[in-house]
């Protein structure tokens, strides 16, 4: 079957087999590699893509239900050059060790900072609990998310509008 | 020594922190990582790639009776199916594990644990690859399984290892350390002796990323190259030339980023050397990665120790003797990764942290149906065995004893004079200062504030417990008269090029599975040399690009390679001195090093930097007299003894009288592990060790059912923390260096992973006390503490 | 890793497009919500359906919105495809079935609360799933509709028993609707290893008090305790009482009794009989708590 979506902001349109996993469509069609895989029975967490903004673990989602929708992986994350202030963040705060599960890690952590700006620590631990770290011991991570949250990125165009409100 | 503080960071104030050397600093992995660019096994793809599935047993002990490949063979996207007897043919069904005994590759004969390899399909795709596992047709014949260690002796037990010759039971080993007689005339006359039977449940690592290889063996020069997720790229390159007969120059084993290792990617796995076969059977890459429940299942697990432990004292709480006998379950082979004369790993540190009379243990080792392995997941070949036991027999005894554990405990610790400390089982500790680091997690934790809330707690009927330990690790494994896997001494080598430009690269032979060594080391070469840390790229994880070592686990990397690592930055530096002497027409006494630089004494303003130095010999300067153009240098290093880190944990636990469920509510962790290079690395390492504690005390454990089926193979049963089983960690810290240590560094890999489950039981126990509770087994599961309170103690197996 | 076997996919674009889907492939199709019960199943081929019929795109059976049924009745009615996190997040579950939002805090994790839906949570009929027994307690009912209409089923009538339902291979489920009723509160509270475990055991609670502070009705449910049906033993013992603990223990006491656990590596029948017992008491008295601090008027 052909299924289209949109990936980091890009249009794809592919042939696959219906049975294929989200995440196998990622990794092995699409060769965006930083999007990994650790259970199979979507408790780990690793596998985490974001479906329309909000995240999905994409072991447990076909392509085929992705169709027609918007999906962002860790490789949509940063603007170019620019880093999301969630990156910076988990290298600031040492919010990562072995990298496996920090694009999981990171994808959540934007979509919560996206639905509310200043989480507390207890919502950050909420909104990862559904995912596996092995390595951090999660302080760190919620130190990063934290930090994120302290470094939101402010567009140009914004900062000039404030300038010509206050002036 | 200099002390280096913790610096939080705060780049908010511009505060980015760039140190020469030692101190906290961004990793130089982590740009890589937060983009998405890490690069794992699975991320690899060579032309014409295949993939390969393993088909495993359903059942732990049985007869092989047939096996018939003709449907998955007819599959149109299947190029080979191979069985254990093809293999046989081959020479290759067996394969030598890391303890001298030998592991089938595929069956030939019988099933031995459940998940066991059967038969290796390779096909186009892994989508075709598990299909084709279901067309193949498999009789068995299904015979009665040992579980339990504890009936593995019995008279009439299945005999599981009768593919060894003259073998009519199931024993593997039995070993001893300490006196015996001494030990037993200490216990005869001591005022107070405790026992205990205190279990270690089989646990398992469970690294995020599963294992797999991808093998490419080129046919035309027999050369192979193998990706695989390993911590020991050196030492599975040497196996596969002594198990596949390729000779050694001509494998290249790659180690890329590795998803988590913690001991699980030490051994040598059947699906390895799969992929291999696959490889040349047909004559392409193949790609082999396991699934979770294939990795829960087959690969590598931790513990499962019985350990009948004593305890003798005076009544007023000097601990005079320690004593046990173990009973270790090493699974269906015997494929523990330990130095080969010790099959029971470091276990005897047990003695801990304390100064005893005397000390005698015994380990039997045994064959049961279950996966093999038994040294894995952060465990300092057994030191978290060893500990656990101390640790409880100590608040077992300042229970009986009706004493404060942290009194006890400071009673009895190995008092800072008698080190270097030779304990009653061989061991030479080479450093401690026990007290202070004690002391300052009391004082971080309130401890006498939190035992009045105890109290207060207490009569209102709410079970508050607070727990300590305090654990000795022994690391850096090892000195080659001592130590050796498989005939490898455990030295690590390391080579440092400095280019032209003043740029540095230096090998290394260990491999990071996320520990940052790209990073650290970078930094240990900085400190000696003074490069920025930037400025060194630290090469690690493929054998035709590093020096000779054995690899990363028993926390041995910054006590070995790191070692290596600053020798043979002062090699470079005793070299540079010898060509800025030729650059500035002096002589090498004369000049004086500042990091970075060395200069003429008493003349500071004439000197010349490594950059200048490095392009000086590398260009037209007439070099002295057995000096040859380049700033580079290579060295071995055997380190004379390991390295002994230490701290003190406490950890204060809510239990709901309800229902048995135990919160986390604070954990305080001082560490020592002697210099600190990096702390932000050192602090990121600790708190992963602690979620480990917590979890194997509260949650993970790999049962079997009676028949022997795996309980606990995926990660619905395999139960690993969340951010919201754990509190945020309290870290302090010590510095007592390592006196024998180049830099005084001791390693702290494993150090919270070993030290934190006592803290954690010991917590359980102590918020349990008023049911009278004086020992439960991990897992601290509500079911399993509700069933103390009532009375119930039972081990988990 | 785990694949499923070779299906064919076809998408739905409405209620009757899926009706018709499913009859015309037959048995050996699936309908597919949020995926995470089924999907699994299927990766490890204990489920190997010819054709999955996707649902996700019926937006129009995703609404929670509050509506008189009867002159004096009113409903909260939930469509089949409402997502948890949209009902944990709901203000107006919060405050007039307080019990939906505890049990929906500890259902899997946020990651697949975003996912799951209520409808498929119902038709998986797991006995370890909470939202089963919480609907057994809200008094709530399934609409189903197929090719010969709508029916409407009592939870009774809709749960067979685990991993059972009564809707046919030819139905959809299409909507949950709760009895609103004044001066109510109910809670849930569920024991678990760790957190997005599948219940040790659990409990959930419904209370109405009287005019006079007495229970006037009351509902008492378990999970994951070999019970698919209310504790209805405790009704007789608590209605027209005045809410106490001894009371609250009495019903513990008789659920303890009611349910029929297994033992099994989340705990031995005796804890799993404890804690009917202690959940028991626990929700029933924080429903009785809500109940009488809930506003009487509700704002429509």
């Amino acid at each position: 079957m052909q299924i289209s979506l949109t990936i980091n902001g890009t249009d794809v349109t592919r042939e696959i087999e219906p049975r294929v996993l989200l995440v196998h469509f990622i990794r092995d069609d699409l060769r965006l590699t930083g999007t990994h895989w650790g259970c199979d029975t979507s408790n780990c967490g690793t596998c985490v893509v974001l479906m329309d903004g909000q995240p999905v673990k994409s072991c447990t989602v076909l392509a085929a239900m992705a169709d027609g929708h918007t999906i962002t992986t860790v490789e949509g994350l940063a603007d170019g050059a620019t880093l999301d202030p969630v990156q910076q963040g988990f290298m600031e705060e040492h919010g990562l060790q072995c990298g496996f599960c920090t694009p999981g890690m990171m994808l959540t952590a934007r979509a919560l900072l996206d639905h509310n700006p200043h989480p507390e620590p207890l919502e950050i631990r909420e909104a990862i609990s559904g995912q596996i770290c092995r390595c951090t011991g999660y302080a760190t991570i919620v130190r990063s998310i934290q930090w994120a949250a302290e470094h939101p990125l402010v567009a140009a165009v914004d900062t000039t509008e404030d300038e010509e409100v206050r002036a | 020594m200099t002390i280096l503080e913790d610096r939080p960071s705060n780049p908010a104030a511009g505060d980015h922190d760039r140190p020469i050397g030692h101190g906290r600093m961004q990793r130089k992995e982590d740009p890589r990582f937060v983009r998405g660019k890490g690069h794992y096994v699975d991320d690899i793809v060579l032309p014409g790639m295949l993939h390969g599935a393993i088909l495993r047993a359903p059942v732990a002990h049985a007869r092989l009776v047939s096996i018939d490949t003709t449907a998955a063979l007819a599959h149109p996207g299947v190029h080979a199916v191979i069985t254990g007897s093809d293999l046989q043919a081959l020479g290759l069904a067996w394969a030598p594990t890391l303890s001298m005994d030998v592991q089938a590759v595929l069956v030939t004969d019988k099933v031995r644990f459940q998940g066991q390899e059967v038969a290796f399909v390779v096909a186009d795709d892994r989508y075709a690859a598990r299909d084709a596992l279901e067309l193949i047709q498999v009789e068995y014949d299904v015979l009665p399984p040992v579980v339990d260690a504890r009936k593995a002796m019995d008279p009439g037990a299945p005999v599981i290892r009768d593919d060894l010759e003259g073998r009519t039971d199931n024993h593997i080993f039995d070993w001893e350390a300490g006196d015996k007689a001494e030990t037993d005339a200490v216990f005869a006359s001591a005022d107070v002796v405790v026992k205990q039977e205190i279990v270690y449940p089989r646990v398992h690592p469970a690294p995020m990323e599963t294992c797999g290889a991808v093998a490419d063996f080129d046919a035309v020069d027999g050369r192979l190259t193998l990706y695989e997720t390993t911590q020991a790229p050196h030492a599975h390159r040497t196996l596969f030339a002594m198990v596949s007969g390729i000779p050694e120059h001509k494998i290249r084993v790659v180690s890329p980023d590795i998803g988590g290792g913690f001991g699980n990617k030490v051994g040598i796995y059947p699906g390895y050397i799969l992929a291999v076969v696959g490889s040349i059977v047909t004559g392409k890459p193949v790609k082999w990665v396991e699934d979770r429940s294939e990795n829960l299942m087959s690969t590598s697990f931790a513990r499962d120790y019985i350990m009948q432990g004593e305890i003798a004292a005076t009544k007023d709480g000097k601990i005079l003797a320690l004593r046990t006998n173990v009973l270790a379950d090493h699974g269906a082979f015997n494929a523990t990764a330990q130095p080969t004369k010790y099959p029971a790993g470091f276990f005897h540190i047990f003695t801990g942290s304390y100064d005893l009379q005397a000390a005698h243990c015994t380990v039997t080792g045994v064959y049961t149906n279950k996966a093999p392995g038994g040294v894995a997941y952060a465990c300092s070949f057994r030191v978290t065995e060893a500990v656990y036991l101390v640790e409880r027999m100590v608040d077992i005894l300042a229970r009986k004893l009706d004493m404060d554990p942290a009194e006890l405990r400071l009673k009895n610790f190995i008092k800072k004079e008698q080190f270097p400390y030779a304990n009653k089982t061989g061991w030479e500790y080479d450093s401690g200062d026990y007290e202070p680091t004690m002391r300052l997690s009391m004082k971080m934790a309130g401890y006498d504030e939190l035992r009045r809330e105890q109290k207060e707690k207490r009569e209102r009927g709410e079970l508050m417990g607070i727990g300590i330990s305090f654990f000795t690790e022994t690391v850096g494994a090892g000195p080659r008269k001592d130590m050796d896997i498989l005939g490898l001494g455990m030295a690590d080598g390391a080579e440092l090029r400095i280019h032209p430009t003043g740029k540095a690269v230096v090998r290394i032979s260990v491999q990071s599975q996320g520990q940052g060594h790209e990073t650290t080391f970078a930094q240990i070469v900085a400190e000696e040399i003074g490069i920025p840390p930037e400025d060194i790229d630290v090469v690690h994880g493929d054998t035709d690009q590093t020096p000779f070592g054995l690899g990363t686990y028993g926390s041995r990397s910054t006590p070995v390679s790191g070692a290596a690592v600053a020798l043979v930055a002062r090699k470079v530096r005793e070299k540079a001195r010898f060509i800025a002497a030729a650059m500035l027409e002096t002589r090498p006494e004369d000049l004086k090093w500042e990091k970075g630089r060395w200069f003429v004494k008493g003349d500071p303003s004439v000197g010349k930097t490594m950059a200048e130095i490095a392009m000086g010999a590398h260009g037209t300067v007439a070099l002295p007299e057995g000096i040859d153009g380049n700033l580079d240098a290579e060295v071995t290093y055997d380190p004379p003894n390991l390295t002994f880190p230490f701290g003190a944990y406490i950890c204060v636990v809510d239990v709901d009288p309800g229902t048995g469920h135990v919160k986390v509510r604070r954990f305080i962790a001082v560490d020592d592990c002697g210099t600190r290079i990096n702390p932000m690395i050192i602090e990121g390492q600790i708190h992963g060790g602690l979620t480990d504690g917590v979890g194997m005390a509260l949650m993970e454990i790999i049962e079997f059912d009676d028949e022997g089926n795996c309980l606990g193979g995926s990660f619905m049963d395999y139960l690993i923390p969340t951010a919201m089983e754990v509190p945020d960690w309290e870290t302090g810290f010590t510095v007592t260096p390592s006196p024998h240590h180049p830099i005084g560094a001791k390693g702290v890999g494993e150090s919270a992973t070993v030290g934190s489950p006592p803290a954690v039981v010991n917590a359980v126990v102590d918020a349990l006390a008023p049911f009278g509770v004086v020992h439960m087994d991990m897992p601290c599961t509500p079911s399993r503490v509700w069933e103390a309170m009532q009375g119930r103690t039972r081990p988990p197996v | 890793m785990q694949i499923p076997a070779p299906f064919d996919y076809v998408r739905a674009s409405s209620v009757e497009n899926a009706l018709a889907l499913l009859d015309r492939h037959g048995p050996e199709s699936r309908v597919v919500a949020g995926g995470h019960s089924l999907l699994p199943m299927m990766k490890l081929r204990l489920a190997r359906p010819d054709w999955l019929i996707d649902i996700n795109d019926l937006f129009e059976l995703d609404y929670l919105l509050i509506d008189r049924v009867l002159v004096d009745q009113h409903v909260l009615r939930i469509g089949a495809m409402t997502r948890h996190t949209t009902l944990l997040e709901s203000d107006d579950v919060q405050r007039l079935f307080p019990i939906v939002t505890d049990a929906e805090r500890v259902i899997a994790d946020p990651i697949v609360r975003n996912r799951g839906t209520i409808g498929g949570s119902l038709c998986q009929a797991d006995p370890a799933e909470d939202l089963s027994t919480v609907c057994h307690v809200l008094e709530a009912v399934a609409v189903v509709r197929g090719p010969a209409g709508e029916r409407m089923l009592s939870m009774a009538e809709f749960h067979r028993g685990p991993y059972e339902t009564a809707v046919a291979q030819n139905e959809l489920l299409i909507e949950v609707r709760v009895p609103i009723r004044e001066r109510s509160g109910s809670a849930y509270e569920k024991v678990e290893r760790r957190v997005g475990d599948w219940a040790v055991a659990a409990a959930g609670a419904s209370v109405s008090l009287a005019s006079d502070g007495t229970i006037g009705q009351v509902a008492v449910g378990l999970t994951a305790v070999g019970l698919d049906r209310n504790v209805t033993e405790v009704e007789a013992v608590l209605v027209g009482q005045a809410p106490t603990e001894e009371l609250f223990t009495e019903a513990g006491r008789l659920a303890s009794i009611a349910c029929d656990p297994l033992t099994d590596q989340r705990g031995p029948v005796d804890y799993k009989r404890h804690l009917a017992d202690e959940l028991t008491r626990r929700v029933l008295r924080a429903a009785c708590r809500r109940a009488a601090a809930s506003v009487s008027e509700i704002t429509i």
